[in-house]
């Protein structure tokens, strides 16, 4: 007797929208044990992580803070994914976007550079992180290089040349020799859009990219271009489109988006390049994009509700005195439930009564 | 069964909400941690002198910690939810909380701030940090006997003063044992991977060094040197169980009476902005019981200790050669002045590396 997952034969697509809140449900429940088991109490917890963040603008900004990363560099990666090109190295694209519009505001520096420099930061930023990407996306179609491989591998790459920059050509002079670059000069920042607070300009920019991204899927040739290629590569073919220019072009616009998110977190809430810009942005980034299932929308409210998490992390840390251990159990559980939710629409469990080999390529 | 759970969740409500209240017309104090409170080193010897607080001065403030805080744009979150939070007194334990920690400052003059072992002030910004350097001295000393190759083998965090300081004491007290002293010094560029300072520590041994120092958090050269039969410093705390026969001795740091004294003076309402840098003599840090050494050699710690502890001697004490067979500038009378200490960016005579970046 075995128990085997098979494909079900058609899918609800009811039970296909409401499948995250089902693994949302399935998450507080489990949450409300282990509090339970923490000898902590589950509802203030519960309320420490969800509801108060969402009840002072200071949080909500806090949210709108962390999620802007996020939102840019999932959207870009939602492209890739559902163009079926596997781009694993935003967070290489992110830090080179970072290092290229930092060259500009190192460069600047103590000059009495004019307005024009944070747009140039921004555009040199993006335009990097596209030249970025497009290593691995020409490596993959010219040579046949798993882009998994070769897109994972230049982030590392991109780091230790971060790394080097800020421990030698670009250290703070008067950074006592802590790898770090001087503080950008008030031309080289994003302005903040609430005095006094952390909001930022490129919140407004990742908004905008949603919007984007909405309108080329939903209304362009190019976005329709994009989902067959992904979901029907036959009849992509046979509808004469080209896999190859659209690999190259989704992994072109996700580097941008990503190298944009980079230099827009260095030159707003850091204020500086150094190490460990990143918390791991880019690849968090791709679990966002999946939980939003490559909807712009989707996406959106998925970045959002991550940093939910952090925020609310951090509040039950300070208010209840819980680990941040458990807000790390936490999302890991959430992302268990969506993926599980997620197998069970698409797949039943089923009961095999023979020997039987089941083989598995035959379904 | 349903009923009486959400009766059990009420009550649990209702019994939290009593308990808040009557916390409230306490101080409040936060820490705002590096690494996890159980690294067994730097975050770890902050936690326990918040431990030390709390069991001293427990019924007058109630403190909180956020843990695994990183060096980046989340540490200016962290610091202002503890603000909101309430704290009003808030030790941010890293250099390179720095900035936020400034940031964060400026913007809630009402708040008082500790940063430990950074630079930039504010009204209501301390900074405090310790004469590490005193301890490295006595190490350097001790290192220089207990070698049998003359090689030793240093781990470095980041090339900052307060390392590059640690590496020159101990070079300078080696050198009065044995002139010819080596040191093979590999940066880890971390401040807390037990990966990389294992690695770090196999390779300085495979180079012939047969005493380890570390200038990184971790028990993980301890445990090295202890495999392989060399000798180590512990780092930040007591590291002997990692190898009982390994630890000559180790620097400890020991916040507690500092933190004490600091959150009695807010009580009081005398706090005010300082910056504090402590040495042996003021309890910032200590050293650990001299052991795995002949008693001959204790008894030369020993007699540094005391000397230094009493002020009669300074490790940076002048003449002192650079790298370049120049004299460095005497600043301090007969020693190097605390300006030139916490803004070395040198090495001295005998170390036969590059500092990066120079």
């Amino acid at each position: 007797m075995q128990l085997v997952l098979e494909k079900r034969a058609e899918r609800s697509n009811t039970i296909a929208l409401v499948s995250p809140l089902i693994a949302i449900g399935l998450t507080i429940v489990t949450m409300v044990v282990l509090f339970a088991i923490l000898g902590k109490n589950p509802l203030l917890a519960l309320h420490a992580y969800f509801i108060a963040p969402l009840t002072d603008g200071y949080s909500l900004q806090e949210i709108a803070v962390k999620a802007t990363p996020l939102v840019m560099i999932a959207i870009g990666l939602s492209l890739c994914y559902l163009a079926n090109a596997w781009n694993i190295g935003a967070e290489g694209q992110f830090l080179i976007g970072a290092v290229a519009g930092s060259w500009i505001a190192v460069k600047t520096q103590g000059t009495d550079a004019g307005a024009w420099v944070l747009p140039a930061m921004l555009v040199l930023a993006a335009a990097a992180g596209a030249l970025y990407a497009l290593i691995p996306a020409i490596c993959k179609v010219r040579f046949g290089a798993s882009e998994i491989l070769t897109s994972l591998m230049l982030v590392y790459v991109a780091d230790l040349f971060l790394d080097y920059l800020v421990r030698g050509p670009w250290r703070d002079p008067h950074g006592f020799n802590f790898p770090t670059t001087a503080e950008f000069d008030p031309v080289a920042t994003v302005p903040l859009l609430i005095e006094g607070g952390r909001l930022h300009l490129g919140s407004i920019i990742a908004l905008l990219v949603v919007a984007a991204a909405a309108i080329l899927l939903g209304r362009t040739i190019k976005g329709f271009e994009i989902r067959v290629v992904g979901a029907a590569p036959r009849a992509a073919r046979f509808g004469g489109f080209n896999a190859n220019q659209l690999i190259v072009l989704t992994f072109a616009i996700s580097g941008a988006l990503a190298g944009l998110a980079g230099i827009i977190e260095v030159s707003g809430p850091v204020g500086h390049l150094q190490p460990g810009i990143s918390p791991g942005y880019g690849f968090t980034a791709i679990i966002v994009a999946f939980l939003g299932r490559l909807n712009p929308l989707g996406i959106l409210i998925a970045s959002l509700f991550l940093a939910l998490t952090f925020i609310g992390g951090e509040q039950a840390q300070i208010a209840m005195k819980i680990p941040l251990d458990v807000t790390k159990v936490f999302q890991g559980i959430l992302l268990f439930y969506v993926l599980a939710c997620d197998s069970l629409i698409l797949y039943r469990f089923k009961l095999v009564f023979s020997n039987r080999q089941v083989s598995r390529g035959a379904g | 069964m349903r009923k009486s759970l959400l009766a059990m969740a009420v009550g649990l409500l209702l019994a939290g909400g009593v308990g808040a209240a009557s916390a409230a017309d306490k101080l409040k104090v936060g820490f705002v941690y590096l690494g996890p409170i159980g690294d067994l080193g730097w975050t770890y010897q902050h936690d326990q002198g918040r431990q030390a607080l709390v069991k001293e001065l427990g019924d007058k403030i109630e403190t909180t910690y956020l843990e695994n805080v990183p060096e980046g744009p989340d540490s200016e979150r962290a610091i202002e939810q503890l603000v909101r939070a309430g704290n009003k007194l808030i030790f941010t334990t890293s250099f390179g909380y720095m900035d936020p920690t400034l940031k964060v400052a400026k913007k809630y003059p009402n708040v008082h701030f500790e940063h430990a072992t950074g630079y930039k002030r504010n009204p209501n910004m301390s900074t405090y940090s310790a004469k590490w350097y005193q301890g490295r001295y006595i190490q350097g000393l001790i290192a220089a006997k207990m070698s049998k190759s003359g090689v030793l083998g240093y781990i470095g965090s980041f090339p900052i003063p307060e390392v590059v300081s640690g590496i020159n004491a101990t070079i300078l007290a080696a050198q009065t044992i044995n002139p010819n002293i080596k040191v093979k010094i590999i940066w880890a560029n971390t401040w807390f991977d037990p990966g990389k300072e294992a690695d770090a520590a196999k390779a300085l041994i495979d180079q012939g060094a047969d005493v380890i120092m570390q200038h990184t958090d971790s028990p993980a050269p301890m445990q090295i040197a202890s495999e392989r039969g060399k000798l180590a410093f512990g780092q930040d705390s007591e590291m002997i169980k990692f190898g009982p026969k390994t630890q000559l001795t180790s620097i400890l740091d020991t916040w507690g009476p500092y933190y004490i004294e600091r959150v009695k003076a807010e009580l009081a309402g005398t706090w005010k902005s300082e910056d504090t840098w402590g040495g042996l003599d003021s309890h910032m840090f200590a050293m650990a019981p001299y052991t795995n050494m002949p008693d001959d050699v204790k008894k030369m710690a020993e007699d540094a200790q005391a000397a230094i502890t009493a002020g009669k001697l300074h490790p940076f004490k002048c003449p002192i050669v650079g790298q370049d067979g120049k004299p460095i500038e005497c600043k301090g009378g007969d020693h190097l002045d605390d300006g030139q200490i916490l803004g070395m960016n040198f090495y001295v005579k005998g170390i036969d590396d590059k500092l990066p970046g120079k």
